[in-house]
């Protein structure tokens, strides 16, 4: 099964970066009702720039990997940058996905872009 | 019993391959694949009658209209009902439950009143009544389902009193396959609430089990063409004659009048009041067809197909749950489900499961299935579904639950 890589196994079996993050600047939670997936990211910022990230959530395999994987990925990037990223992002981080996983692999991304945008005090 | 093989046969679409492997389309409760049968109809209307319906004096016009009229002549006989007047076309069960929503129910229901839901409908047969009781200030009751995934009878009979207007209820659940015991619902209500309407969805039902909406004893049934072999964008709402009458349109304009002045219009007759525009009428000609097709092979034959196959299923599934790979939901015993076999592999997400399952052409639906109250219930956030139709039979159960396993393997599991 191509899409199941070794890497996106990995991620979802032991994903990076777990957890809140207790002294996060920026959050949010994204829900994808059709599935019952849920994310929730964290971001530490300091001076524009992402420090350290963290998310939890409940989700498929898909979904959890690029959430694990994002947490990795933002890390010392501005957040001017991350706020751009969009679908050709996740192409490039897990290769193409059908259809019907988009909403999957979009999810943590959507979670982390409303995350940049909307800025809250722990 | 069925010749499978024959039947089959009549399915153009089964003969794919899907990742190099033969379809196995177990899907059905979302929707069922399309004989050529009605294939053939629709396009043969197309290609031979192809005309609006009641505009033109021409022939064209006149065949097409007497086509319309006899499939609905022929989805009303095929439920029971007393007359073809009662058969309402709209484009889904969606849709036909809005129609007594916005028809009925925003001019009857009141601040005070109360509508009785259950926990297992699917999102068409809920949400039109939050919104609704909202609006209004009226009062929403969910009667719950038992740790078997029946309707809970007791709950139900708490929740009956004399404000209840409406109880808006699915026969068969399209998460658990539960069979909704609807004479002893209807009995109860009727003995409860003397001034409660009583709605179906009828989506799961129909396609499956032989109907009789005189013996029922419901006030409407809501049903979908294209889950009993019919194209997308069927629908039908059958009601009782006196209480279509008494409701109002809701969507206005052309052939639901009757005479239209400057200031003021008169509506047409039942049913053609609540079919405004121009309709699917090669759909509807096609669900004809899908009615002489399934006609043709028995209802009872269907329900006995799909019993004996759901019995096979709970126990081959039942196998994998013994060895904790899966959990099932629902009920155990085929007197109670509908052909709809619900699970998840345990530790892995169910969009997961569909997907691995996929690469070996099989397809199974995952999600919570426009039902998240009843999902979510157990306490999961998605559940496998596979659901069965004429054409499926125990070679794919046997290939379905073959290939579960390698779920486990390709997520390294034991």
């Amino acid at each position: 099964m191509n899409l199941y890589k070794e890497e996106i196994l990995d991620h979802y079996k032991h994903p990076h970066n777990f957890g809140d993050l207790e002294d996060k600047t920026h959050s949010m939670r994204e829900t994808n009702m059709a599935c019952g997936d849920m994310v929730e990211m964290y971001l530490k910022v300091k001076d524009g720039v992402i420090e350290r990230a963290g998310f939890r959530g409940l989700g498929c395999a898909l979904s959890t990997a690029v959430s694990s994987m994002l947490t990795d990925e933002v890390v010392g990037k501005k957040i001017d940058e991350v706020g751009k990223w969009n679908k050709e992002k996740i192409v490039e981080m897990i290769g193409e996905v059908n259809l019907g996983r988009e909403k999957c692999v979009m999810l943590p991304l959507v979670a982390l872009k409303k995350a940049v945008n909307k800025n809250n005090d722990s | 019993m069925f010749d499978l093989d024959r039947i089959k046969e009549d399915f153009p679409v089964l003969k794919r391959q899907i990742n190099g492997k033969p379809l196995i389309y177990l899907d059905s409760a979302a929707t069922s694949q399309k004989p050529a049968q009605v294939l053939d109809t629709v396009d043969d209307y197309y290609r031979n009658h192809n005309a609006n319906i009641h505009r033109g004096v021409y022939t064209l016009s006149v065949e097409a209209t007497l086509m319309v009229d006899e499939a609905r002549k022929k989805v009303a006989k095929f439920i029971g009902a007393d007359s073809d007047k009662e058969a309402v076309f709209v484009r889904n069960t969606t849709e036909a439950i809005n129609l007594v929503m916005y028809a009925w129910g925003k001019d009857n229901i009141r601040m005070g009143d109360v509508i009785v839901t259950s926990l297992m409908e699917h999102h068409s047969n809920m949400v039109p009544w939050q919104e609704l009781t909202r609006e209004v200030g009226a009062e929403l009751r969910v009667v719950g389902v038992d740790e078997a995934g029946r309707l809970d009878m007791d709950d139900l009979e708490k929740k009956m009193d004399g404000k209840v207007k409406l109880v808006a209820i699915t026969a068969v659940s399209n998460v658990l396959g539960t069979i909704v015991p609807m004479d002893k619902v209807v009995r109860l209500v009727r003995s409860k609430s003397a001034l409660a309407r009583i709605l179906v969805d009828g989506a799961q039902l129909v396609p499956h089990m032989k109907v009789d909406v005189k013996k029922m004893g419901v006030d409407w049934l809501a049903f979908s063409g294209h889950k009993m072999m019919a194209t997308t964008g069927t629908g039908v709402l059958w009601g009782r004659k006196e209480i279509l009458g008494e409701m109002n349109p809701f969507m206005f304009g052309g052939d639901m009048i009757n005479e239209v002045k400057i200031d003021r219009s008169s509506w047409a007759e039942v049913p053609h009041k609540f079919e405004a525009g121009t309709v699917d009428i090669a759909g509807i000609i096609g669900l004809g067809a899908a009615v002489d097709y399934l006609s043709f092979l028995g209802m009872d034959e269907v329900r006995a197909h799909e019993k004996e196959l759901t019995e096979y299923g709970l126990m081959k599934l039942g196998d994998l749950e013994k060895k904790g790979v899966i959990k099932i939901y629902g009920p155990r015993s085929s007197e109670e489900r509908g052909g709809v076999l619900t699970f998840n592999v345990v530790g892995v997400h169910a969009h997961d499961v569909a997907q691995v399952l996929d690469s070996f052409g099989i397809a199974v639906r995952s999600g919570q299935h426009c039902g998240a109250p009843i999902v979510e219930s157990y306490g999961v956030p998605a559940m496998v579904r596979a659901s069965m139709y004429v054409y499926n039979d125990k070679k794919q159960i046997d290939y379905l639950c073959e290939k579960i396993p390698e779920v486990l393997k390709v997520f390294q599991m034991k």
